[in-house]
């Protein structure tokens, strides 16, 4: 071809300033977000954090080395969101399952929506809550416990009096989490493809081998997504876990007496008003390595639910 | 068809009713629920008589389990196994949804009870300044709530907007996909991370012992702005490319076809996503711990000296309430009660928006 006869190219569109200052102010935003997050995590390292890991260990709160002070609240932040999401995820998938295909109809979507709300409800009235209600409401199982199932390492005792403990820690945890997983689980659910259930109950299943059979193979990687949300939210909670947890460092698996492992996130709320100096950095790392934690928890979780949306078809 | 002639296809159809389909034996209607109410019954007393007294927790505990037993064994005896497999995970599935629901009413019940014992009008308009013991109340820590959260607001929706248009109508290749993941991975970062990051940031130009208001709007601003890009993302996507072409044929450049067109056609969603972001942050208590800082007088510039929030101020009150406790811990459940109704408020609100504004055609 010659380039005379050769169909000339599409007309470049003409641009204009509004179009090039539009254009640049949206893609502006979108870089300064990514600035924001590098600047999250630069600022913590360098600024902040970077004294305390390089300080001198005998400078630091307790004298003890930074990964000895960290080790702990790391532990205890782990087994708190643990807990909230052994708990929390049995219980999100009954409630999705509930209102998907359990619950009349008519009254399904006011459900979903009342579950809706209660995810707004501020962390700090869940903190509120749990030591008004729940602590001691939980004593008298505390001392149950700790008298018959005293064998297992987790009901050691002697049990909490206020019933501060880790247990109703991951109790609120999972009460706060619960809302997040079941709203993602109800998604996914309500989304499983209506000619498989047809097909699976047009083939004389029950309603529980239908949902066996075609919702919740559909589900699954949505409801680990949602779980593992949830456990980001439940790692990095701060509030409740600060009003409710009696901390005094040291780890142990004992999650019913009064003596227990502090988490990041409460630990830094509790002190940092109070520090100043090398104090505050050391806080800091801490929050470095809580940003870490949830980080990959996130990532992870989102890969799921990504690759869940390319197999699925569902798009 | 197989090969092996059924026996008796015609049969003489008033011969025996034992043909080829037997007839299932079926529970009756009102059956199942009978059956679980009777077993929380038996649960109950069995509690009275272990305890002695009347236990809610063990009746719950007892009563679920004989009353799914008893479902379930019947239905096994009557209706064969697969059948009862399916009572049973009907009623497991039933007894966890009402189990689940127990904290988050016991949670709004406490809030209302002890949280309406101060809902006065002295709560509403004096401060905390000077205040020992009775008495005092939340203006300052609504009105710094107030002004936080405007301030951003103000930040967050033109970077989130702008972003989400980018991702929607301008992203091509990697930096898109980049946005979109790391957008994904911001919505996870623990709300003191976002403090802390805001206090690093203002430490450097102010150093170590600055605490301000503008401190804690950019702290939530970490965390709004990925709320809004999400919610703006989704809804921009669901805008017609119809409409974007018309618009472009009739020679409207991209951007005002953007304000013009794409915007409006998508006002109600952009307006409910950010009414959410907003309810979102509002409660948020960590962040603005470790940035505003506490004060018990009114301070209305967020430019200059701490500040008090509502939720800081809850949380205050609760662990510290001074001498006699009974007075702050009062102060702190109504400020609890204030913040729910706040946040059911923007929630009621962002479905007006959307039902009001929604798109008079389509659908």
């Amino acid at each position: 071809m010659t380039t005379t006869s050769a169909p000339p190219s599409p007309p470049r569109p003409k641009r204009r300033p509004g179009d090039r200052v539009f254009a640049g102010s949206a893609t502006g935003a979108g870089i300064l977000i990514l600035l924001v997050l590098a600047g999250v995590a630069v600022f913590l390292i360098f600024s902040e954090a970077l004294p305390a890991i390089t300080a001198d260990s005998a400078d630091l709160p307790d004298g003890k080395s930074l990964a000895s002070y960290v080790g702990p609240l790391v532990f205890g932040t782990l087994v708190a969101a643990v807990i909230a999401l052994l708990v929390a995820t049995p219980l999100a998938v009954a409630i999705a399952l509930y209102i998907t295909h359990y619950a009349p109809r008519r009254l399904a979507s006011g459900m979903g929506y009342v579950i809706d709300l209660l995810a707004a409800i501020p962390s700090v009235v869940y903190g509120f809550w749990g030591i008004a209600t729940l602590a001691p409401a939980m004593v008298p199982f505390y001392v149950w416990a700790a008298e018959h199932l005293g064998w297992i390492p987790f009901f050691a005792g002697p049990p909490s009096t206020t019933g501060k403990t880790m247990l109703s820690v991951g109790l609120v945890l999972a009460v706060m989490i619960l809302p997040i997983i079941s709203a993602i689980s109800r998604e996914v659910f309500g989304q499983a493809p209506a000619l498989h259930r047809e097909a699976a109950l047009a083939l004389g299943a029950t309603r529980w081998e239908m949902i066996r059979m075609a919702v919740l193979p559909y589900g699954k990687s949505g409801v680990i997504g949602g779980a593992m949300l949830g456990l980001g939210r439940a790692l990095g909670e701060t509030l409740a876990v600060a009003i409710v947890l009696s901390a005094s460092g040291g780890v142990t698996f004992n999650l019913i007496s009064s003596s227990n492992p502090s988490t990041i996130a409460a630990n830094i709320a509790l002190q940092f008003p109070e520090s100043s100096g090398l104090a505050i950095n050391t806080l800091i790392a801490s929050g470095l390595a809580l940003f870490v934690i949830t980080l990959a928890v996130n990532m992870f979780a989102r890969w799921i639910v990504t690759r869940r949306a390319e197999f699925s078809g569902a798009n | 068809m197989s090969t092996e002639t059924p026996l008796a296809p015609a049969a003489s159809p008033g011969a025996t009713s034992a043909g080829p389909v037997r007839t299932q034996r079926r529970l009756p209607r009102f059956a199942a629920t009978a059956l679980f109410v009777a077993g929380v019954v038996v649960g109950a007393l069995l509690a009275a008589l272990t305890t002695g007294r009347l236990n809610i927790a063990l009746t719950v505990i007892y009563g679920v389990i004989l009353g799914t037993l008893a479902v379930y064994l019947v239905s096994r005896s009557v209706e064969g196994r697969r059948k009862a497999t399916d009572r049973l995970v009907t009623t497991v599935v039933t007894s966890a949804f009402a189990i689940a629901m127990v904290p988050l009413v016991s949670l709004l019940y406490t809030v209302l009870d002890n949280g309406l014992n101060r809902f006065d009008s002295q709560f509403f308009n004096s401060s905390m300044l000077g205040v020992v013991g009775e008495g005092g109340g939340a203006y300052h820590a609504i009105l710094g709530t107030v002004i936080i959260t405007a301030l951003t607001t103000l930040i967050s929706v033109p970077i989130g907007l702008l972003a989400a248009i980018y991702l929607v109508e301008y992203g091509t290749g990697r930096l898109k996909k980049v946005l979109t993941f790391f957008v994904d991975v911001m919505t996870g970062i623990p709300s003191i991370v976002a403090g802390l990051f805001a206090f690093a940031l203002f430490a450097l130009f102010f150093g170590p012992g600055v605490r301000l208001g503008a401190m804690g709007a950019v702290a939530l601003a970490v965390l709004m702005i990925p709320v809004v890009v999400r919610s703006a993302e989704e809804v921009l996507k669901l805008v017609p490319n119809e409409l974007r072409e018309a618009s472009y044929a009739l020679g409207v450049p991209k951007w005002r076809t953007i304000l013009k067109v794409v915007i409006p056609t998508s006002i109600a969603g952009l307006g409910t996503g950010v009414t959410l972001a907003i309810a979102r942050v509002i409660g948020e208590t960590a962040p603005l711990l470790v940035t505003t800082g506490f004060v018990n007088g009114t301070n209305l510039n967020p430019f200059d000296g701490r500040m008090t929030a509502l939720p800081v101020f809850s949380y205050y009150q609760l662990t510290q309430p001074g001498v006699p406790p009974e007075f702050g811990i009062e102060r702190a459940w109504t400020a609890a009660l204030v913040l729910i109704m706040l946040v059911m408020a923007l929630n009621v609100v962002a479905r007006l928006i959307s039902r009001l504004f929604a798109p008079k055609t389509g659908r």
